[in-house]
């Protein structure tokens, strides 16, 4: 369990304040100077050793990612790109860093910049978050007028600017190259990679683009040492996560706990238990939408990060813990995700474009009962046709919560499936056909 | 992907007020000068504000000279992206989150509120109230489901109880205060106080 002094975000629920003069109370923007002056090779090392991982669901270390970038500059610019494009069903954390603790990201903004060389850092937030959007920029307005922003920022001799720009309503914006694509003025739709962005990035230039929480927990692992941080946890998953707790419990909240903290203590000791009790569990999906679910079985054990829950065939993800009580119709749920995937899906490539729309029709065949058994198979093909065959990860994360689902539901779907094929029941059912394309309302 | 409409009736001509010429040039402010093309997400917002939140065609030919860009790829932005609205809407947008997370905690009695009170379909500005309403995905405060969104503001926590509240607010043009609807602060678990043997948040 995580001591109380070891927290990061102690403001998580916005009980000390939000302003600047706030947070400094907090120890922001602490020796910022000094931290900077000792060199990007040593900030670098610092979050090595911390083995921080990014927070915004690949979970790639982010020493590492820095490292990549060039040098020396060269004759392009490079720039700091923060992903606060938070649109995955199930996670909230972001938003709450953007509303009461702004002056950490910032701070860790300015600090990732000098590490990588960037002097102009963009954050794109998603459109829907307007209000937290004219939060951040007081804050930034706040540093500015301190001089931790600008030219010469926080004294440290590197001139380091932060703009926000808007998204507008596209998950796929969350996917690194498509939020670039974004900014630049075009559709988001994610790019072939190599080159990667550390190369070729925002405008052709270098750019490391991370999530909100991985930049703004950086200044305190700095101020802490990478080595503080590497001692909560586990091995290889280090050090805290704002841990989301959404759907059938009795009080839904976010909290920050290390990680590897079992996801029955997460349940029960912060979030009030499942709605009816722990054996009315029926599944978790535990790190956002794209992650497979797991059944009760699994989670009565499982503890949450990212090497134990990928040995059980899911993912830590975004830390987006959606509980699902067994008063839920289970297909339903599913159901519902594969169509935010076929509503989400930026139409580039062939097999999610199309595939996510077969899998919401399917599910949702079988949750109004309408199903047959060769369904459930062909269910199971276009999922596995969908996987690897596109250009960004969205195929997976689209593809995942079915296989999840067909892995550990069997049972419930077949029980929902008719033998008879449809063609002896003469049931109005063209499954051959784009059914969205026949349905306008469903368009 | 979404389709969407454009409006069938549209105006003959968009300007950018002054106003909104001078926060034009600030955004420009913030993109190197040979990428003035990332503008047009910013410029695309302010047209929807200045225009009764939804954007005519002659606004995006409007956009598509100041940045000196075809018109096509404006046309690609706008309605690429969901959040700019191609056909007008109500003074009061109602954005009824149903995704998984806010649908499990009974975002499905929301959306028949909706259908009550304001339109039986989406995206039909109602006879009283000038509202109007649409189901979206995840808007991101799953932790405080079911949720709507009304113009900008984040409405939380909700039951039938409190958005019958909140649609008669709207209909009598006083809409009621956004945030918790369940008196609790922010996304911190709920504290229970036992009253009289039952629970209250």
């Amino acid at each position: 369990m995580l001591k109380s002094e070891d927290k990061i975000f102690k403001n998580l629920y916005n009980e000390l304040g939000w302003k600047i003069e706030d947070s400094i109370k907090r120890d922001d923007w602490k020796d910022t100077k000094n931290l900077i002056s000792k060199g990007r090779d040593w900030i670098i090392n610092e979050v090595k050793t911390s083995e921080l991982r990014g927070r915004g669901g690949a979970g790639f270390p982010t020493g590492l990612k820095w490292s990549f970038t060039p040098k020396e500059v060269g004759s392009r610019p490079h720039y700091l790109v923060i992903n606060a494009d938070e649109s995955e069903p199930g996670t909230c954390k972001d938003r709450d860093i953007l509303r009461f603790e702004p002056q950490k990201l910032i701070e860790g903004c300015l600090i990732a910049g000098y590490a990588v060389n960037a002097h102009i850092c963009y954050i794109y937030i998603r459109g829907e978050y307007f209000n937290e959007g004219k939060r951040l920029q007081e804050a930034i307005d706040q540093a500015y007028e301190k001089k931790y922003l600008g030219k010469n920022a926080c004294g440290s001799e590197w001139d380091f600017d932060i703009h926000i720009h808007y998204g507008a309503g596209a998950y796929i914006c969350g996917e690194e190259t498509a939020l670039l694509e974004s900014i630049e003025g075009n559709k988001g739709q994610p790019r072939l990679k190599p080159p990667f962005p550390a190369l070729v990035g925002l405008y052709g230039c270098p750019t490391i683009v991370n999530n909100v929480e991985t930049i703004a927990v950086v200044p305190t692992i700095l101020r802490r040492g990478g080595k503080w941080f590497a001692s909560i946890g586990k091995p290889k998953n280090t050090g805290t996560k704002i841990f989301c707790i959404s759907g059938n419990v009795n009080s839904p909240c976010n909290v920050e706990e290390e990680m590897g903290i079992s996801l029955k203590e997460l349940i029960e000791k912060y979030a009030g238990g499942v709605i009816g009790g722990w054996e009315n569990l029926q599944a978790v999906i535990p790190g956002g939408s794209s992650m497979p679910l797991l059944p009760k079985k699994i989670c009565d054990t499982i503890t949450m990060d990212f090497d134990s829950l990928i040995e059980n065939k899911s993912g830590l993800g975004t830390a987006g813990i959606v509980v699902i009580n067994k008063n839920q119709d289970i297909v339903a749920c599913m159901a519902r995700i594969a169509r935010f995937y076929k509503h989400e899906s930026c139409g580039q490539c062939t097999p999610c474009r199309e595939g996510s729309g077969w899998m919401w029709r399917i599910l949702d065949r079988i949750a109004k009962r309408k199903a047959t058994f060769s369904d459930i198979d062909l269910l199971s093909d276009v999922t596995k046709q969908i996987e690897g065959h596109t250009i960004c990860a969205f195929g997976e994360g689209s593809s995942w919560p079915v296989q999840g689902l067909l892995r550990h539901f069997r049972k419930e779907i077949e029980s929902r499936c008719r033998e008879e094929p449809l063609i002896k029941k003469k049931i109005d059912n063209p499954y051959l056909v784009d059914q969205h394309l026949l349905e306008n309302k469903n368009a | 992907m979404s389709l969407k409409q454009v409006h069938d009736e549209q105006p003959k001509e968009f300007n950018f007020s002054n106003e909104n010429l001078k926060k034009a040039e600030e955004i420009l402010k913030k993109y190197p000068e040979k990428n003035k093309k990332s503008a047009v997400m910013p410029f695309l917002y302010l047209t929807q504000r200045q225009n009764n939140n939804w954007i005519p065609l002659a606004a995006m030919k409007y956009i598509a000279n100041y940045l000196s860009m075809p018109y096509i790829s404006v046309y690609e932005v706008a309605t690429f992206y969901t959040m700019y609205n191609l056909t007008p809407v109500g003074n009061f947008f109602v954005q009824v989150c149903t995704t998984t997370p806010c649908l499990i905690r009974g975002a499905d009695k929301i959306v028949k509120l909706c259908k009550e009170k304001i339109s039986p379909n989406e995206n039909e500005v109602s006879k009283k109230g000038n509202c109007s309403w649409m189901e979206v995905e995840c808007l991101g405060a799953c932790v405080n489901a079911p949720m709507i969104q009304i113009n900008d503001d984040y409405y939380e926590d909700l039951d039938e109880k409190s958005m019958k509240e909140i649609l008669d607010s709207l209909m009598n043009d006083k809409p009621l205060k956004p945030g918790s609807y369940k008196g609790r602060k922010n996304t911190a678990p709920e504290k229970k106080i036992l009253v009289k043997g039952n629970n209250h948040a």
